[in-house]
């Protein structure tokens, strides 16, 4: 598998870190059900059979964080953002 | 539905007759209209059930569907190793529970599934890991599991192919269990199907699960590929797939899928005679009955339900072997294979009620659903029979993630790919 | 020495160059350019090998990797290699070949006693018995299986050859070198495309080679001998001979495995074995040709029995004739070819079995030959034990006779290889026309070309290779105009063998899986007991499970399977290949990474001055740290350990502490980040301050600890645990790019750039005076418990000096530019030499840091809270923090969590062990009374005894209590007081001196 770094271009799997889905968010800590909804965040997931939204990391490379699009079933990767460009839409979407 | 007893006449009895009066083992069965239980996975856990719930719970009316072929799954993709060399008190008790039902296996069977308890062994390469070891060796002996601990003397006698002299990180010693060892994990599955069977159960094959039918909070049925199937209870086994199938239940689970490859070389004369595993890199091997080394090592890290990784961790786990026992370097991969992993949060299983009445969740085992079988699957038939946990199991519970009873046996938290 | 079924002439072997081998230590020659199947064939040798269950005896089958029976063991010593297929192997001179699996020689072998038995080892009889009595299959039945198995023997020595890994891109990957590979390299490599094309055979041409076929005007060899010296002399293109693609992976990633050196007797000189590519090709195309089938009939196996494809090879390529006296029997005309060259090569045709009735091309064929051809006709049994002596034969009229022969050549259509279009998961199609599996999906970027795809005629494989290599150069941007195709002689008829699939004559064992000696017997039990599926069928019969990988048996047992159930083929089921396409050694996929060199090792940068001065040392995750620094007299760790300590409580040490993670933070939220991620607050941190922070994962369980130092308004500097440095980071940028892209903060690793030196004592400020430049002041009161400066030391170093103690004594850390380093340990241990200053190592570390109770690795294990380590008052109740919301859950309030404190034996004279578990004193050692584990031990000079750290339940409200410290496993079980976690100087009072 080879991931497109947006900074460093194409580079094998093995230069980057898993971490996992990036569609949850982390709660607001000071909300009455904070607790609940950190339950969520840290441990329940859609672990769909087909595109997959995660987080890996050019590890030996930028050290970039990126938002991968890939289908977990075939491994295809459709998409490869930044982590901080996808978290900063989000927050100017919050606003 | 008689079955034919298994034993060393009845193989001269047909050797007579060229062998023509072979039943088959299981029946091809159809599905009825309803069932008191219908579980959903032919694979191991499932099978297991299934033979639990007849023979021990008397409960016959069931039904196993399985979307492709009994034992396809993970039962037929592992490294067939069965162990209960456990740190955490949530897991020990379970997994000795296992350990003690398959060493009654065959004669429960009348299969025999080639169980050999050829020892567990774990290397360790520093005091640090000895220590933890230890811990984990004395862990068990509170809860009346055999371990030891060896030290590179006698490790030099029985594992004389080590890199002792040489070694990146040199081995100080392992913690052993003498009862640990390997199963042919194909016969796994036959085995609990054929007595299943026997005892009534119906193995429904190629009947694909495509919804569940829930009626105020209670069970009803599922919907299959063959059309509905009434059950009062349902339970889920199907390992790998658990998110898809409870997502159908409209269940969100603690469980990421992710993929284990496996290895196995070509068939070798005796070579290796227990099972053993690299503390400094991930490694770990055996060698079959049919003198194949079975070798296997880390998850490949990322989610993924297509049955095959990608080369770097080809490299790694082999990387792993040849700095452990350089002589296996002749030795020729014949075929890998990749399972999919129900890798949970915590690296340990779930087998609990659902907030669905009636449907019952067997899912999480990780890479370490194999050894489980025969626990899983009575667990579980006593949790449906019951409706209430069996004590070894006790801890499986889907709400230790709400209440922080986590069973976190490599200390790696919420992160599945790193347990 | 004589090659009695060498011909005279022909074939692509050097026989100007005469080689020594030897077979079971008898001496044979052959030629440059022989596998050691065709040299052994060529010397008449038709016995090789013995089958893995039935041991019986075996001959050759095949020509290439498909081989099912003659496998070897080759080389002698470290270098035994076990199952080698002979048809493979390349010649050399002095080439040593061993049989294997037999006893006690291949020619008489006790085992073969297993065949009277054979009735009773069908598939599957082992699940059916060895059950009783059940203490026998361990100590009885396993044992005698397991000898039994596996086919040749490693050494059990270190394999002393070296392998390595190589990475390379390319345009077009062009896989095997048959027609349609060869005509795709020359298009895709006329383009001046970055062309790779990789062949497992050492010659370039595949089939060309082994059929007499005329491509324009030249013999088929010599086109591909032409074609492979164009492709070599093109700048972009790179040839791999030896060299099959064994994998495909995700993206384009191909492994490939190039056997450098095995046709040799041994590496030349810093050459490795094997080398294995990783090529990451934009396009590939599939050119891996196809494999014949055979038929089965009893003694379908008996040395002698060989595809008639095979034959043609051995004939062409090796001028070896397998035999004098051949039967042809076949179900396609695809043995035409086979019928004319034996003729050509002067062997008699006994007879030619047409399965299929009468067809004119196998009818011509016969009949230029001279044989007698049998239609609708089937080979009912061979015979001859070890070496074929002639075969029944029923005619279509049912009537049986015997016909002598020591040659039987079988054909029974051809399988596309498409084994590598499948790695990736994609089902292959099932084609009627061809009867044969034909790729379905490909993988990205790869197309299928020649009879790989389906196309088995010469010219319309030669066209299919020149398209795709021409399209997949144009893919990747390049201009390759049309490549012009020379003509070629007829095509052969009609070779889709579409059955009969088996003999219709049962008479004795005919093999559908050789080397696993399954039958078409077992997969008719395995039908008759429901193992009707494909999968079902291979697990229960162990069916293309062997070396071979089923390349010969699968299609075969599954289109026996499909009769015998009454169902189409693709009903029954698909044949998917994994990987690897072929065997690889794990040597190979291992590459250099193996003993000292299994994984990169760090040094500290006083690691050679270390060495210098005698010092032990021990691995850290890669780093390599000294662990202690012996002098002469001491007689162990023990001693040197407790002497460095006592040096440190009563003078001073060193120590290089440049192993901890660090990481230079900056930014104008430095600190409200740090506030996020520590569970204390380093916002209000003042200039010139450092203060201990613990993280926690989000999950509220402890991360990492260390120092952070506040250099700047603006400027932070972390130091983490060795073995987390890499993983805090890693957490940091995720907390920085995802979670807070709004904070204004900027993190550098900086481990490797600073060494950092603890120097520690009640003399340790004596001898930081000494080091600090002029201007300088370290006095308690400019530099102050956990104070910070920058400055500089022995004459303009720039340095930064922190007042940190991990021993509890008066200490400091200085840190300096690595380059430095080697420097620096020198100058420090100059400058302390009047202080009686001493290096001490990590055991002393250890020592001192449990004598001071503070938590490590063994306490942050993964599962323990802040509370549990003693550090619940630290959590801040004002800000939110990664993981204080999960901190607040029902277990993490559980009073009976056990918690942090410290152990002394009750007989002081007792040694304590981590890893030995807490039991109420008095009570039975069971797992309800398992109260807590001891996580660190040592023996504290400053005690006089041992001392612990460990967790025990209810901990801290439990001070004076004896619990047991029960350690089973090495025998120990004796009562400890539990105590403070500290065991020196509790009020600090030493660190502030």
């Amino acid at each position: 598998m080879r991931i497109a770094c947006p900074f460093c271009g194409p580079r094998g799997v093995d230069e980057f870190a898993y971490l996992g889905d990036a569609t949850v968010k982390r709660p607001n800590a000071d909300a009455p059900d904070a607790l609940p909804a950190f339950v969520e965040y840290v441990y329940l997931r859609d672990n769909p059979a087909g595109l997959h939204r995660e987080l890996w990391q050019h590890a030996l490379g930028c050290q970039s964080w990126l938002v991968v699009t890939r289908n977990v079933r075939t491994h295809v990767i459709d998409q490869v953002e930044a982590a901080r460009d996808v978290a900063a839409a989000r927050l100017s979407e919050a606003e | 539905m008689s079955t034919d007893h298994y034993s060393i006449f009845s193989v001269l009895r047909e050797a007579l007759r060229g062998h023509t009066g072979w039943k088959p083992a299981w029946r091809d069965a159809a599905p009825k209209a309803a069932y008191d239980v219908v579980i959903v996975g032919g694979g191991g856990h499932g099978l297991a059930a299934a033979h639990y719930l007849a023979k021990e719970f008397g409960i016959t009316n069931v039904a196993v569907v399985e979307k492709g072929w009994i034992g396809g799954g993970n039962v037929g993709r592992n490294t067939t190793i069965i162990r209960s060399n456990y740190l955490l008190p949530g897991n020990i008790p379970f997994y000795e529970h296992s350990m003690k039902l398959w060493e009654g296996l065959e004669q429960d069977l009348n299969y025999n599934a080639m169980i050999s308890q050829r020892s567990v062994i774990n290397l360790f390469h520093s005091d640090g890991q000895r220590d933890v070891y230890a811990r984990r060796g004395n862990a068990m002996r509170l809860h009346g599991v055999d371990s030891d601990l060896m030290d590179v003397a006698e490790l030099k006698r029985i594992l004389p192919m080590l890199d002792y002299d040489n070694a990146r990180f040199p081995v100080k010693g392992a913690l052993r269990q003498k009862r640990g060892g390997t199963v042919r994990h194909d016969a796994v599955a036959w085995g609990y199907a054929r007595s299943a069977d026997g005892r009534g159960v119906d193995i429904i094959q190629n009947c694909e699960v495509t919804g569940f039918r829930i009626e105020g909070g209670r069970i009803q049925g599922l919907e299959t590929s063959r059309g509905f199937i009434g059950a009062k209870k349902v339970a889920l086994a199907c390992a790998g797939n658990s998110s898809r199938v409870a997502a159908m239940a409209g269940m969100r689970l603690p469980i990421e899928s992710h993929v284990l490859q496996a290895f196995v070389t070509e068939g070798i004369k005796p070579f290796i005679d227990t099972v053993c595993t690299f503390g400094a890199g991930h490694f770990y091997i055996s060698q079959s009955d049919k003198g194949g080394l079975v070798f296997g090592g880390d998850i490949d890290g990322y989610n993924s339900y297509a049955q095959r990784g990608n080369l770097p961790t080809v490299e790694d786990v082999c990387e792993g072997g040849m700095a452990l026992m350089p002589a296996i370097g002749r030795v020729r991969l014949l075929r890998s294979w990749g399972g999919i992993m129900d890798m949970s949060m915590d690296g340990s299983p779930i087998i609990d009620r659902t907030p669905v009445e009636g449907l019952y969740l067997n899912a999480g085992w990780c890479y370490g659903g194999f050894k489980a079988v025969p626990a899983a699957g009575h667990c579980l038939a006593h949790l449906i029979a019951r409706d209430e946990p069996h004590p070894v199991a006790a801890a499986y519970r889907l709400d230790r993630f709400a209440t922080g009873r986590t069973i976190d046996e490599k200390g790696m938290g919420a992160q599945p790919n790193l347990h | 020495m004589s090659q009695s079924n060498r011909l005279a002439a022909g074939g692509l072997i050097d026989r100007a160059s005469t080689i020594g081998f030897t077979f079971d230590g008898r001496r044979y020659a052959g030629h440059s350019g022989d596998t050691l199947a065709s040299a052994l064939l060529a010397n008449g040798v038709k016995l090789v090998g013995r089958s893995f269950k039935y041991h019986r005896p075996r001959g050759v089958l095949t020509a290439g990797s498909e081989e099912p029976n003659a496998l070897v063991e080759l080389r002698s010593g470290a270098r035994r290699e076990p199952n080698a297929k002979a048809t493979v192997a390349e010649l050399y001179d002095g080439l040593e070949a061993t049989s294997q699996n037999r006893w006690p020689s291949l020619a008489f072998d006790v085992m073969a006693v297993n065949q009277l038995a054979a009735p009773i080892f069908v598939a599957g009889f082992y699940y059916k018995t060895f059950m009783w009595p059940a203490k026998f299959w361990e100590k009885l039945y396993e044992p005698m299986i397991r000898r039994a198995a596996g086919l040749g023997r490693l050494s059990g020595e270190a394999d002393p050859d070296s392998y390595e890994k190589i990475t390379a891109h390319c345009d077009v990957l062009v896989i095997g070198s048959g027609p349609a590979g060869l005509a795709a390299a020359l298009a895709a490599g006329r383009s001046g495309a970055r062309v790779i094309l990789a062949e497992e055979d050492f010659a370039l041409g595949g089939r060309l080679n082994s059929d007499r076929r005329t491509i324009g005007d030249k013999a088929s060899s010599a086109w591909a001998a032409d074609a492979a010296a164009e492709l070599e002399s093109l700048p972009e293109v790179t040839v791999l001979r030896r060299t099959p693609v064994v994998g495909v992976y995700d993206d384009g990633v191909y492994a490939a495995l190039e056997r450098v050196s095995d046709h040799m007797r041994e590496p030349a000189a810093h050459q490795p074995r094997q080398r294995l590519w990783r090529i990451v090709a934009k396009r590939t195309v599939l050119a891996a040709g196809a494999l014949e089938r055979p038929i089965p009939f009893g003694g379908n196996d008996t040395p002698g029995v060989m595809l008639a494809s095979a034959v043609r090879t051995y004939l062409n390529r090796f001028g070896v004739a397998p035999g004098k006296r051949a039967v042809v029997y076949a179900n396609n005309d695809d043995a035409a070819a086979t019928i004319a060259d034996l003729a050509a090569a002067g062997c008699e045709i006994a007879a030619v079995i047409d399965a299929r009735g009468d067809a004119p091309a196998l009818h011509a064929a016969a009949r230029a030959a001279g044989a007698s051809l049998i239609f609708g006709g089937a080979i009912a049994r061979a015979y001859g034990g070890r070496s074929l002596k002639g075969c029944e034969i029923v005619d279509g009229r049912g009537r049986g006779f015997k016909v002598e022969c020591d040659l039987i050549a079988v054909s029974a259509g051809w399988n596309p290889s498409i084994q590598l279009t499948t790695h990736l998961s994609a089902r292959p199609v099932w084609d009627d026309r061809l009867a044969a599996f034909l790729p379905g999906a490909r993988p990205v970027g790869m197309e299928v070309a020649g009879a790989a795809g389906g196309a088995y005629g010469l010219g319309e494989a030669l066209a299919a290779g020149a398209k795709a290599g021409a399209e997949a150069a144009e893919a990747c941007g390049f201009a390759a105009g049309a490549v012009d195709i020379p003509a070629t002689d007829p095509e052969p008829g009609d070779t889709h063998g579409r059955g009969p699939w088996r003999s219709p004559v049962k008479r004795g064992k005919a093999f559908v899986d050789f080397q696993n000696d399954v039958t078409v017997s077992d997969v008719e039990l395995a039908a008759r007991e429901g193992f009707k599926s494909v999968e079902h069928l291979k697990r229960y019969t162990t069916l293309g499970m062997a070396t071979d990988q089923g390349r010969t048996s699968n299609v075969l047992g599954l289109a026996l399977m499909a009769e015998i159930t009454g169902r189409s083929i693709p009903e029954t089921g698909i044949t998917a290949a994994r990987a690897p396409f072929t065997p690889v050694a794990i040597g190979a996929l291992g590459g250099a990474h193996r003993h000292k060199e299994f994984r990169p090792t760090r040094l500290p940068p006083s690691h050679f001055w270390a060495e210098e001065q005698g010092a032990a040392f021990t691995e850290t995750g890669q780093w390599m740290r000294a662990a202690y620094f012996p002098r002469p007299g001491e007689k162990d760790w023990f001693e040197t350990a407790v002497r460095e300590v006592n040096t440190v409580r009563t003078a001073v040490g060193v120590y290089d502490a440049s192993t901890l993670g660090k990481i230079d933070i900056q930014g104008a939220d430095a600190g409200v980040f740090l506030d996020r991620v520590y569970i204390n607050a380093f916002s209000s941190l003042a200039v010139g301050k450092a203060r201990y922070g613990l993280m926690l994962r989000e999950d509220g369980v402890a991360m990492d600890d260390g120092t952070t130092t506040r250099l700047g308004e603006t400027h932070y500097y972390m130091t983490t645990t060795t073995a987390n440095a890499g993983g805090v980071m890693r957490h940091l940028e995720l907390c920085k790019q995802w979670l807070w892209p709004e904070l204004d903060v900027h993190f550098s690793s900086v481990t490797d750039q600073w060494a950092q030196y603890a120097i520690a004592g009640p003399r340790s400020r004596d001898v930081v005076a000494a080091l600090v430049d002029e201007g300088f002041d370290v006095s308690n009161e400019a530099l102050p418990y956990m104070g910070a400066k920058e400055l500089t030391v022995c004459g303009g170093v720039k340095a930064r000096l922190f007042r940190l103690s991990f021993s509890g004594e008066l200490a400091y850390e200085l840190a300096v530019p690595a380059r430095y380093g080697d420097a620096m340990i020198r100058a420090i241990i100059k400058a302390g030499e009047p202080f009686g200053i001493c290096p001490y190592g990590a055991e002393a570390l250890a020592i001192m840091r449990i004598e001071k109770g503070h938590a490590a690795g063994p306490e942050l294990n993964g599962n323990t809270t802040a509370a549990d380590l003693g550090m619940g008052k630290m959590l801040s109740k004002k800000k939110d923090f990664i993981g204080r919301t999960l901190s607040g859950r029902e277990a993490f309030q559980d009073p009976e969590r056990p918690s942090l404190v410290g152990f002394r034996p009750v007989d002081r004279s007792a040694r304590l062990r981590s890893g030995a578990h807490f039991v109420p004193r008095g009570e039975t050692p069971s797992a309800a009374n398992d109260q807590g584990y001891m996580t660190s031990t040592a023996y504290s000079p400053s005690n006089g005894h041992w001392i612990g750290l460990g967790f025990l339940a209810r901990g801290p409200e439990r001070m004076g209590e004896i619990v047991r410290a029960y350690d089973p496993v090495r025998g120990g079980d004796i009562e400890v007081e539990v105590v403070s976690p500290v065991f020196v100087d509790p009020e600090g009072a030493r660190l502030r001196a």
